[in-house]
């Protein structure tokens, strides 16, 4: 959690004039009773009418120094949390960009994002109530006891009563109260949860008729919801009578021990006045502090799960390079006469799972070859292409891509070979032009068009009248599925890359344009080696070379004719999609 | 439902339950104001009994301070019910609200739900309407001690002194004058700052939403560029925002201390003349630091309110959406259906102006196969969101055994279908209870049955706790497949006599698929089952294939027949192959 301070580094300066000057107003706001007590016991006593004046004069001063103190603490308090939210920001945003699938699988992205943005805001909005507030009222709290001492030692002790008494009740019913609204929290999350599992599965509710029964649960958890928020409801309240009762009887005692001292005449009649004012200051001071409390909690809460964030160690790192080797250099010893990818006795397991969900993957591609890779549900075959980019790291064997190990690679290098067709057809809010320069900085738009033509999108284009700089839409929404996995074959062509990888990214095509899509990469990417994991034997057929894959491993490895001789998995796979004729034809 | 009628007449709806809270806790407010208010009188009465050295009435003194303890303690009490009294209103009608909101999202017609975004229906019933309570009830009642605090210590302060009053009431409305003319100037730093957050957001959303993408295109560093453009700019909308607004708090500090000086001033001028005690004027300054205070906070609750009442109308907004319409009294509860289906010239449209169905005939007798393809948007979907009513016809009738299925209950129609979706859906909680949901008591054997009937056992058996597995959020841990099992695993348990099958298989391996099918096939016999797909190999066993297009059914027949007739079917099929 404090490690999160070390974002103020860079505002010293703000972080400590902020609280300065709160403290120097405050101690103008404390020197008010103290002044006004003069008023009394000179002022009016001896009817000095210049006096008073002189006094309201000092009075007004204070308060225009106070108020200049208070908007320039306010203004380092600012900006010291302005820098603060920036500097975490951009650091979150980066280290959420360098982790890998690995953490990214583990943690969710929709828990990432929140965290990136309101927790952030939350934290930020602590830093400054802290900044600005935060020493303001103990501070006042401790100023006004201290106030009390010199006016008179023995009146003061009642301060020194009451002060710990008021700071015991509310920190006491913070502590009682603050798990509870955590589990308020959780039983929030809990409605919110089922609200939008609702939603998204009303017609399964619909068709099972289970209306009733969801209701019945929701109710529940409301219900439970609203036991919890009164409870802490309840003890909360406490707070404002409690201090109430303790500032005021604390008053009474005042009055009345300084009845018995003004009749000793060791304390005078405005001194009363001053020393009440001064209970009073407290009692607001501390219920500013309690509501302070209650934000800052929030914010807490938020930096605890900042920091969750920054604990998430990226797993794939960069190898250990010597000094001054430029990418550039790495890239030569890129061996063109060895096999495009390689992987040699490959195991691979998920984050904590027991069994492995690859194990024993050897197999050798050369440049320019086309690989097909089919297989059963959990089979691997999404897990076994990235591999190829490192995404993950292999737990046994090695992966070899143009004869090097991929954990040798700078990973930026690794990957700029590689243009990966997710499964998800993921496009980005901007312009054509732009998502497709995504794979390749300042790509021409020759070569977007080229792109566009293998991956049969060119139409998509040609039927828009701003052509390329026609808006995506977040998360490409105003095109069909079918048009967004095109896209995004042809943003994965745009960068020319030497390994190509479609991870069943036809399944929305049609079989007529699939067919075109395979016959243009054929043509027109001949150098480059193509790696389609499919479910339609039918795309894989023509491959030079096609992987069965069951249950994490090969079982099966050779050309569609091949494999209809000697893989059952596969033969079966051939029957159910295609008739016997059709097989034989191809094999 | 009434639209017509003014949120706030709706808000006293939702409070009435509550009335007799809302009394006691007015009635407290007046009750607490007023002691806290007279509390200083008393302690000023005290303290002019205070004058000086062996002047000192201890009697008097003693009989205050009595009643200034009774005094304190009602308060306090007072203080605390009143709370209690807010807190339970508060979160019984959030309760309450919410309850509502969520049973009216189970009859609303499905057309509401398929054409408003689920994360706006979501903000509805769970963010206002906690806004909405809690903005509106606080801000209430915030607003009511507020002016009694004001009312009453105008009273208080007349009583004591009007001259000094005077000088309260007329330097106050300054800080009024000073906080509005901040939050006017503030207001488009505040507009700035939500729309570069806003902005930054959506990149956050898509970068780390597809930080998978961006890795694999190295894209980060361009990312990060794109990032720290607009985080530059946001820090300095959020310096000036939160600078600016922070301004209102020490200029309204500021007029206040003028107010104190003022009064300070005038009641020792007034004291010198024997106008008004020392103990009162001690008392007028308690006042002079209240008086200002609930001004404040009233241009703060103004604005709450607004909010408050904009949150509450969307609440109402949604709770106004006609839902669907009840099912008559005469309504049939059919039981098991025979499996016999009769489309007689129905059609239907989403948009007024564009027919999506048009006269469409079709008879289907029990345990047939109905396997219908065509292209994206050619009807497919809309055929079975009318079978299984979840809308319904324009014109003509669908008939179920015989009976209009307008004429039925929407759940006697439903339960007769078993479907399994594109899109799998699962509740969060055990893989055993998603298979057993929507059927009341199932035994243990019965799931696993049903598990192994859908090729889900095996899965399910190789997972850490077997069938008691959890199921997070969304299915996170299960893959496509693994979902899709499922579904079809809740289906194999209840065995309704017509299957609808909506293009289930397609994100399923072929290899899984193989045994899917087999499943099916035993599941299918005997049982009318409609199959929507784009996978030929998956319709080709059909007893009748339906081809649609642009809301029509242009060819109909077996596939043999189809392709004899080598037209659309025809086409399609060969197109597989090419």
């Amino acid at each position: 959690m404090f490690q999160l301070i070390s974002y103020l580094k860079d505002y010293k300066k703000e972080s400590i004039i902020g609280p300065l000057f709160k403290l120097l107003e405050a101690c103008f706001e404390l020197l008010v009773p103290l002044v006004m007590a003069s008023v009394i016991d000179v002022g009016i006593k001896n009817r000095d009418i210049p006096y008073i004046m002189k006094m309201g004069g000092v009075l007004v001063a204070f308060g225009v120094l106070g108020m200049a103190c208070s908007l320039t603490a306010q203004y380092f308090a600012a900006k010291a949390a302005a820098g603060f939210g920036t500097g975490l920001r951009y650091d979150m945003f980066s280290h959420i960009q360098s982790l890998s699938y690995a953490e990214i699988d583990k943690v969710g992205t929709s828990t990432l994002i929140t965290r990136m943005t309101s927790d952030i805001n939350q934290a930020q909005a602590g830093v400054n109530l802290v900044l600005r507030l935060f020493l303001r009222s103990p501070f006042i709290v401790v100023g006004a006891m201290l106030m009390s001492f010199t006016i008179n030692v023995k009146l003061s002790l009642i301060f020194v009563v009451a002060v710990p008494l008021l700071a015991v009740i509310i920190y006491g019913i913070m502590m009682v109260s603050i798990p509870l609204y955590k589990k308020v929290q959780r039983g929030l999350d809990e409605v919110l949860m089922s609200t939008s599992e609702n939603l998204a599965g009303i017609r399964v509710i619909r068709a099972f008729c289970t209306q009733k029964q969801e209701e019945k649960e929701f109710e529940e958890k409301s219900v439970f919801l609203l036991r919890i928020q009164m409870l802490v409801g309840r003890i909360s309240a406490l707070m404002n009578p409690l201090t109430y009762v303790v500032v005021n009887a604390a008053i009474i005692a005042i009055v009345w021990y300084g009845g018995l001292k003004v009749d000793g005449g060791e304390v005078t009649q405005g001194e009363v006045i001053a020393l009440v004012n001064y209970m009073t200051q407290i009692l607001l001071a501390l219920v500013a502090l309690a509501n302070l409390i209650v934000s800052f909690t929030k914010a807490m809460a938020s930096g605890n799960r900042i920091v969750e964030v920054f604990a998430l160690k990226p797993g794939i790192v960069d190898a250990d390079r010597e000094e001054g080797e430029t990418a550039g250099e790495l890239r030569e010893d890129v061996n063109p006469e060895s096999y495009a990818v390689e992987m040699h006795k490959v195991e691979f397991t998920y984050g904590n799972t027991k069994e492995p969900m690859l194990s024993g993957i050897t197999f050798q591609v050369k440049p320019g070859e086309t690989v097909g890779i089919i297989g059963g549900t959990g089979a691997g075959k999404s897990t076994l292409i990235q591999l190829i980019g490192r995404f993950y790291d292999v737990s046994k064997g090695e992966v070899k891509v143009f004869g090097k190990n991929v954990k040798d690679y700078k990973i930026s290098d690794l990957r700029q070979m590689i243009g990966l067709v997710p499964q998800k057809s993921v496009l980005f809010h901007g312009t054509i032009r732009k998502n497709l320069q995504f794979a390749k900085e300042g790509a021409s738009d020759e070569e977007i068009h080229e792109a566009l033509r293998i991956a049969q999108a060119e139409e998509i284009i040609a039927a828009k009248p701003e052509g390329l700089d026609t808006m995506v839409s977040e998360g490409g929404k105003n095109f069909s599925g079918g048009q967004r996995q095109r896209l995004t074959i042809a943003r994965a062509l745009v960068r020319k890359p030497k390994i190509l990888i479609l991870d069943d990214s036809s399944s929305a095509l049609d079989f007529a344009t699939d067919a075109k899509l395979r016959k243009a990469l054929r043509e027109h990417v001949k150098d480059t080696t193509v790696f389609i994991i499919s479910q339609r034997a039918s795309t894989l057929m023509h491959a030079d070379c096609i992987l069965v894959l069951d249950d994490g491993k090969i079982v099966g490895m050779g050309t569609h004719g091949e494999l209809l001789k000697n893989c059952s998995v596969y033969q079966e796979i051939c029957r159910s999609q295609m008739s016997n004729k059709e097989v034989e034809k191809h094999a | 439902m009434r639209k017509k009628d003014g949120v706030w007449k709706k808000v006293a709806g939702l409070i009435r339950p509550y009335g007799h809270y809302l009394f006691f806790s007015l009635l407290f407010a007046v009750v607490s104001v007023a002691l806290t208010l007279y509390a200083p009188i008393l302690v000023g009465n005290a303290v002019d009994e205070i004058i000086g050295k062996g002047n000192v009435d201890f009697v008097k003194i003693l009989e205050i301070l009595r009643k200034l303890a009774v005094v304190i303690i009602v308060t306090a009490l007072a203080q605390w019910m009143m709370n209690l009294c807010n807190n339970t209103i508060t979160f019984r009608v959030v309760r309450d609200v919410r309850v509502m909101a969520f049973a009216h999202l189970q009859k609303l017609p499905l057309q509401y739900v398929d054409s408003h975004p689920s994360g706006d229906t979501i903000s509805r019933i769970i963010t206002d309407v906690e806004q909405f309570s809690d903005g509106l009830l606080m801000g209430f009642s915030q607003l009511f001690t507020g002016v009694v605090t004001i009312v009453g210590t105008l009273v208080f302060m007349l009583s004591i002194n009007v001259k000094i009053s005077l000088v309260v009431i007329l330097i106050t409305p300054l800080s009024f004058f000073v906080a509005g003319f901040i939050a006017k100037r503030t207001y488009t730093m505040f507009h700035r700052q939500s729309q570069t957050r806003a902005e930054m957001t959506s990149l956050v959303n898509e970068m780390v939403g597809a930080q998978k993408v961006v890795q694999a295109f190295g894209y980060k560093e361009r990312a990060l560029k794109e990032f720290e453009e607009i985080n530059e700019r946001l820090k300095e909308c959020s310096l000036k925002a939160t600078f600016f607004s922070s301004i209102t708090n020490p200029s309204t500090r500021f007029v206040n201390n003028l107010v104190y000086t003022g009064v300070g001033i005038m009641g020792a001028l007034g004291a010198i003349r024997g106008a008004i005690s020392v103990g009162q004027l001690s008392c007028f300054l308690t006042y002079a630091n209240q008086y200002t205070k609930p001004f404040n906070e009233i241009s703060g609750v103004v604005t709450e309110l607004q909010n408050a009442a904009a949150c509450a109308k969307r609440v109402f907004d949604y709770l106004d959406e006609e839902t669907e319409e009840e099912d008559s009294v005469a309504a049939l509860e059919i039981g098991k259906a025979d499996g016999s289906l009769k489309l007689d010239k129905v059609s239907f449209s989403y948009q007024k102006d564009r027919k999506l169905l048009k006269n469409l005939n079709l008879s289907v007798k029990p345990g047939q196969r109905i396997a219908i393809v065509g292209p994206t948007g050619c009807g497919k979907t809309t055929l079975i969101n009318l079978l299984m009513r979840f809308y319904d016809v324009d014109e003509g009738t669908i008939y179920m055994s015989g009976n209009s299925i307008m004429e039925i209950k929407r759940d006697s129609v439903r339960k007769n279908y078993g479907m399994v979706l594109q899109e799998t859906w699962l509740k969060s909680g055990s893989i055993a209870q998603n298979i057993a949901y929507g059927k009341g008591d199932v035994t243990r054997e019965q799931i696993v049955d049903a598990a192994k009937a859908a090729h889900a056992h095996s899965f399910i058996k190789r997972m850490e706790h077997g069938y008691d597995t959890l199921i997070t959020e969304d299915g996170g841990n299960l893959s496509q497949g693994q979902k899709q099992l499922l579904c079809i695993a809740r289906v194999m348990l209840k065995l309704p006599p017509m299957l609808i099958l909506d293009e289930a298989t397609s994100s399923i391996d072929t290899r899984t698929e193989i045994m899917i099918q087999q499943a099916f096939e035993k599941m299918m016999e005997g049982r009318t089952s409609f199959i929507v797909a784009h996978r030929l190999s998956t319709v080709r066993k059909a007893d009748c294939i339906l081809v649609m297009k642009d809301g029509n059914i242009i060819e109909q027949g077996t596939h043999e027949e189809l392709l004899e007739k080598r037209g659309f079917y025809a086409n399609l099929y060969e197109s597989q192959f090419a």
